[in-house]
């Protein structure tokens, strides 16, 4: 074992690749995936669109601008509740379906499964890495709404009760995502992720609020998940109610079944 | 002088549907070897080492890979084996030392990544993102990915499609530093010279078996084509000649004064044949060698035509 002549020092010393195998501690892998995992979401144009931008303009927009008759009260305070549904929509259900879908169609989730990160850990850190983005975007979205005059109600207890909600919205709206990306093909997902969003962005209580729907519509779009965020987060933010205990069942509900059905459904290949 | 087998493939039966893609393969990679397992398109190379790497769960036989179940034992496999995929495996956003940065952390021991990254003359786009880089750059960063953690084996599929000859050199280098080094090495291809060049085994599926197993010479060795031929005065004594050479050779006179030794033809052979000539006072003319590469072993062995 010689190194070969004109080598370049220390690149081809020999015993570089003596085998020292190893998994990193699994808590420095989960971080590493996940801080890995956030960079990609926000690097990504298309997706902070989704997860930035527009939120953001449709916050401003509606404030400002009397498009829809949001009822009584400031139009701030009925809006910003519906946007930080609508973040977290957009980062755990559309951006997770759309990039979990393209790295299963790239075979990231493939290599993945070959190195010493276990599945458990890489869900951990796709979590750990939507909670990041989120919070990202309810900083932002919190200022801007701040700056429009909102004045939100609640005190601890309202506190504990907006981080259960958003809590709960994202693990239904993960599941569904994930249930999606593990079973559709990555260019189905990428239109129909847009589209629900596009759909529950109209329709699910975000800016227009379900009263304005004929009545036999208003009980099927109550149920969907992101109206069950927007009404509990608006019950707590804008009327200073409790525990919305029945808008946090209807999010564990859709949680418990989405999760469900894409640890039965999700293929990693 | 290793006593376990780095890989243990015995009976490996796969089927998808109805098409069996891999059919009773055996296979035994030694502990600190570069095996090639050779095969046209569809052979099961794929499948097979798919399967050592805990992807696919066989419909018969078993695997054992450092004497570990891929699928029961894969948490405790995976650290120690090092994959590189046919294609992808890579976040198409993600920049080239990125991607191996982090595929460093999640080991215990890395290699220096830049060293690393340098002797695969990565150094140049480290900052690309991967969807940018050329089909040539992404094949060896797959193949940094998989040795950047230090493993006892590694999987290599394809390692070398789509590279330039300057890449593929660059790849053969890091492939014999790894076993100079003591990781066994398991690739698949379809470049007989790269067999030829790298592999101290050389298994060649096809149909989704192994159809033959050997060191390079031997695959070459004993067989009819592997000829010297020499002209000479017609009616020498080939007895004579025939008791000069090793036992497997066979003489012929195929027409007058044109001779033809068959058997492993090599460097002994072509001078027990001149010495042999220098006794007897013959001079040999227009000496020819024709040596049957793995090319046309492989050829021979798989069929001639072109499949889908």
């Amino acid at each position: 074992m010689s190194t070969p002549t004109g080598a370049p020092e220390g690149v081809r010393a020999p015993g570089a690749f003596t085998p020292r195998p190893g998994a990193a501690p699994v808590g420095r892998m989960i971080v590493a995936q996940a801080l890995l995992e956030t960079r990609m979401l926000l690097r990504h144009g298309e997706q902070l669109l989704l997860t930035v931008v527009i939120p953001t303009l449709l916050l401003v927009l509606f404030s400002t601008v009397e498009i829809v008759d949001t009822g009584a009260g400031e139009p701030v305070d009925f809006l910003a509740p519906g946007v930080l549904a609508l973040a977290v929509l957009s980062t755990a259900f559309t951006g997770q379906a759309i990039s979990t879908g393209f790295e299963r169609r790239y075979g990231v989730l493939k290599r993945l499964g070959a190195s010493p990160l276990p599945r458990w850990a890489l869900m951990c850190a796709k979590s750990a890495s939507v909670l990041i983005v989120e919070v990202l975007q309810i900083a932002l979205l919190t200022a801007v709404a701040l700056s429009l005059g909102w004045s939100p109600k609640g005190g601890v207890v309202g506190a504990l009760a907006v981080a259960a909600l958003l809590l709960a919205g994202t693990a239904a709206f993960s599941g569904l995502g994930l249930l999606m990306a593990g079973t559709l093909r990555a260019e189905a997902t990428l239109a129909a992720a847009n589209l629900v969003f596009v759909l529950l962005l109209v329709c699910g209580g975000v800016v227009v609020p379900l009263e304005r729907f004929p009545e036999a519509a208003q009980t099927v779009l109550g149920a969907l998940p992101v109206a069950a965020l927007a009404d509990g987060l608006r019950e707590v933010l804008q009327h200073g109610a409790g525990v919305p205990w029945g808008a946090l069942a209807v999010l564990v509900g859709w949680a418990v079944a989405g999760l469900g059905l894409a640890a039965r459904f999700f293929r990693w290949e | 002088m290793h006593t376990t087998a780095a890989v243990e493939v015995a009976g490996l039966v796969k089927r998808y549907g109805r098409k069996t893609a891999v059919d009773g393969l055996d296979l035994t990679v030694a502990q600190g070897s570069i095996t090639a397992v050779l095969g046209p398109n569809g052979a099961g190379k794929t499948t097979t080492v798919e399967t050592c790497e805990g992807y696919r769960r066989p419909d018969a036989g078993t695997v054992r890979v450092l004497g570990l179940d891929p699928l029961a034992q894969a948490a405790e496999l995976r650290p120690r084996i090092g994959v590189m995929l046919q294609n992808g495996g890579v976040y198409p956003g993600v920049r080239a030392m990125e991607m191996l940065r982090h595929t460093a952390r999640l080991h215990r021991h890395p290699l220096d990544v830049d060293k690393l990254a340098e002797r695969l003359g990565l150094g140049g786009c480290g900052r690309t993102p991967y969807r940018r880089l050329s089909g040539g750059q992404q094949r060896r960063l797959a193949l940094a990915m998989a040795v950047v953690g230090r493993p006892e084996l590694v999987f290599l599929d394809e390692p070398t499609a789509g590279l330039d000859p300057q890449a593929r050199r660059a790849t053969w280098e890091l492939v014999s530093a790894l076993r100079a080094d003591g990781v066994t090495v398991v690739l698949t291809t379809h470049h007989m010279e790269e067999a030829e060049e790298l592999a101290d085994r050389v298994a060649i599926v096809d149909a989704g078996r192994v159809v033959a197993e050997g060191s390079p010479r031997e695959l070459c060795r004993g067989r009819a084509e592997n000829t010297l031929s020499f002209v000479g005065p017609p009616g020498l004594d080939l007895e004579s000649l025939l008791q000069a050479l090793p036992a497997d050779c066979a003489v012929g006179e195929a027409a007058a004064g044109s001779y033809r030794v068959t058997g492993d033809v090599g460097p002994e052979l072509l001078a027990t044949v001149t010495s042999w000539c220098a006794q007897h006072g013959v001079l040999p003319e227009r000496i020819a060698i024709e040596r049957q590469t793995l090319e046309d072993v492989f050829l021979e062995l798989t069929g001639k035509e072109l499949r889908g």
